[in-house]
């Protein structure tokens, strides 16, 4: 066979069973671009920034767990990407982005829109390559996607010169597409000073991390909480990996989490963290986090053990493979009283939701939202205030369904990450839940939105200011509002109607839930226009750095009264 | 400059520690593994690299504070796409002893 490298590159991600890519073509990937139009079996999403194409990427890997592209020209282009693989470095999605280079003679003499964005990259991706020639292709893209998938999933970015994409070159056959590598190998020793622990402790919990949904340990690690007798918590990222409404689950622990699970925490002597890693926001003060417990670490990622907490026992495995195998030596029927005792604790400790019923405030919202977008709608949000009040309140029923930056904290993530979920998956509804301030950060994509004609229902919750920084403000920095009101009011809704999507706006409708519900109706993309107040805080909090016995709000005194 | 210059009386090292490190030979592997150190804030206090056999591998030898990141930083170098292997050895090891003479100021 002969092709050029542009054709190679396109031939291998249809190998690859890629059949969607996003981004924005420009002067250094233009021959791959050509190469695209020509082959016609792959899908391409045009997009208005390429931020917005890392994060295609990101919502289309974080519903179907496989790795998805996006594609930039070089310069200016490739830097818009970076936000997005930062993003996916910090919550392990695996994403191949796929940026053009000026031509190898060029390179190093500050051509025109020439950046090094290897360089740029290193510490944002699991690795990069800069490729040197059209033969090397064939065995770099595969990798690119090996790497990305397997362990602990993540970026990795493809530089490809543009002469490299033009050269031709003759080869014998395609190599195979690439699969992730098996997960690490533990030894039945390791099972059974896992056993042990649990079997020895008075109060064991489960910490289900975002690992959980990378590895389906779902349904396994349940059997283990019901088993072992052992409450669990989610984190941000597990949301959904154990249905929210489980008795044993006692919610999401942390900063704006569940008092049930931070007092849980507080009180465990055997903290099992399968798939988590410790986040600060999940933590608070360190040393004082589940100050008694011993602690039985589950990771693949070897060298998430021991960062930043030292487990008494630790093993670098797949969560899935490793709480199977755990299973069979857990003792059975223990603990009635821990149990009855968290039982409680979530009964009088959970969230408190104020203005539930009301779809005017915010919970109430996200409640009429959840009841006419049903059990198969994947969630996106943006982050703020909004984001929290949803992880805290939504009805998680399933794994792959929620969608939220939580490592980096992207604001303008949402709406690109619905529309990569809603390419991915074009029979469920999407939902993004955004704030005035994050949706500005990426509005220009309700552009594609439309033009791709999806089922994304944008729920705006407007306060007209940086909502969670503006809370910070007021709480932490003696009421001094300081540049997080905005003074100029953008009329969402018009907005939304110049870039030709339906909208509605909550503020005028006579009834808002048979509003919401016409919404979830329709199939096409939809603004809702949601008014909130700036003065509704997201309780309970943990202040920034304190531990998190110093939880503020919601349920004040729970702390004092234990 | 205006800014005041620091001396130290004594030696105020804490233990050094050496890695040695394979990585497979191939333009930007040194700014990976010299990237680690600075995003993950460990200080590198010496560096050499030269290719080794027929130049499809290199060897990197770094000096290093021994502290208790150390074997963090050990695993953080493992999990590098292009190094093959990792291992540590005592400030004693002669690589960086027989080199001091370079160094002379
Ligand atoms: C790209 C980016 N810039 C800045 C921040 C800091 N930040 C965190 S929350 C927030 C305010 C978010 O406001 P909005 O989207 O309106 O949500 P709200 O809190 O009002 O619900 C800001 C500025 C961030 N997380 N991301």
């Amino acid at each position: 066979m002969r092709m050029s490298g542009a054709e190679i590159l396109i031939g291998l991600l249809e190998r690859q069973d890629v059949r969607m890519v996003a981004g924005i073509p420009g002067g250094a990937n233009l021959p791959i671009y050509d190469a695209l139009g020509s082959n016609g079996r792959i899908r391409h999403v045009l997009v208005r920034h390429e931020q917005a194409a890392g994060f295609i990427a990101q919502g289309a890997a974080r519903v179907t767990g496989k790795p998805a592209v996006a594609l930039a020209t070089s310069g200016p282009a490739a830097t818009n990407l970076l936000t997005a693989v930062a993003d996916a470095m910090l919550d392990s999605v695996p994403i191949v982005c796929i940026t053009g280079q000026v031509p190898r003679a060029l390179i190093g003499t500050d051509a025109f829109q020439e950046i090094d964005i290897c360089g740029m990259s290193i510490p944002a991706t699991k690795h990069n390559f800069l490729v040197r020639s059209a033969g090397e292709l064939l065995e770099v893209l595969p990798r690119a996607f090996h790497i990305a998938a397997s362990g602990r999933p993540g970026p990795v970015l493809v530089d490809v010169p543009r002469d490299v994409q033009t050269e031709e070159v003759s080869f014998d056959s395609w190599p195979e597409p690439a699969w992730p590598a098996q997960p690490p190998a533990f030894d039945v020793t390791d099972v059974e000073r896992a056993a042990e622990l649990v079997n020895a402790a008075k109060r064991p919990l489960l910490c289900v991390g975002g690992g959980v949904i990378q590895s389906g340990a779902s349904r396994v690690v349940v059997e283990l909480a019901q088993k072992a007798g052992a409450p669990l918590v989610t984190t941000l990222m597990a949301l959904g990996a154990v249905d929210r409404d489980h008795p044993l689950n006692l919610g999401m622990p942390g900063m704006h989490g569940w008092s049930s699970a931070n007092i849980a925490i507080e009180e465990c002597d055997l903290f099992v963290a399968i798939g988590a890693r410790f986040d600060d926001r999940v933590t608070g003060k360190l040393d004082e986090f589940c100050p008694s417990a011993k602690v039985l670490h589950v990771d693949i990622d070897a060298s998430e053990i021991n960062k930043v907490r030292c487990a008494h026992a630790g093993v670098a495995a797949d969560a899935a493979a490793f709480v199977k195998a755990l299973l069979a030596h857990i003792e059975a029927g223990r603990r009635p009283g821990w149990l009855r005792h968290v039982a409680l604790l979530k009964a009088r400790h959970g969230l408190a939701t104020p203005g539930i019923e009301d779809p005017r405030k915010p919970y109430g919202l996200i409640a009429h939202v959840a009841s006419v977008a049903g059990v198969d709608a994947i969630i996106t949000t943006d982050v703020g205030r909004h984001q929290m009040w949803v992880a805290q309140s939504y009805p998680f029923k399933k794994p792959r369904a929620w969608l939220t930056s939580g490592g980096l904290g992207t604001m303008g993530f949402g709406l690109p990450a619905a529309i990569g979920a809603a390419l991915a998956q074009p029979g469920r509804p999407v939902v993004c839940f955004s704030g005035d301030g994050s949706l500005l950060m990426n509005i220009q994509e309700l552009a594609t939105a439309v033009e791709e004609d999806l089922n994304v229902k944008i729920i705006l919750m407007n306060n007209n200011s940086l909502g969670l920084v503006r809370q910070q403000q007021s709480l932490f920095y003696g009421g001094r509002i300081f540049q997080s009101d905005f003074r100029h009011k953008v009329d969402f809704c018009l907005v939304a109607e110049g870039f030709g999507m339906r909208r509605i706006d909550l503020e005028t409708a006579g009834d808002p839930a048979s509003a919401l519900k016409e919404v979830f109706a329709d199939e096409h993309p939809w603004l809702v226009h949601a008014p909130i107040s700036a003065e509704e805080m997201v309780y309970p909090m943990v202040p920034p750095g304190a531990a998190n016995s110093s939880m503020i709000g919601g349920e004040g005194d729970v702390w004092a009264n234990l | 400059m205006s800014g005041q210059i620091f001396e130290t009386a004594g030696d105020c090292r804490g233990e050094r520690a050496i890695l040695e490190i394979t990585v497979r030979n191939h333009p930007g592997v040194m700014s990976h593994v010299c990237g680690l150190f600075t995003r993950r804030a460990f200080n590198v206090e010496g560096i050499l690299c030269m290719p080794v056999g027929d130049g499809t591998t290199s060897r990197i030898w770094l000096l290093v504070d021994e502290d208790e990141r150390l074997v963090q930083l050990e695993k953080q170098l493992a999990k590098l796409e292009d190094v093959m292997s990792v291992s540590r050895h005592g400030a004693n090891h002669e690589v960086f002893v027989r080199l001091e003479e370079f160094f002379r100021a």
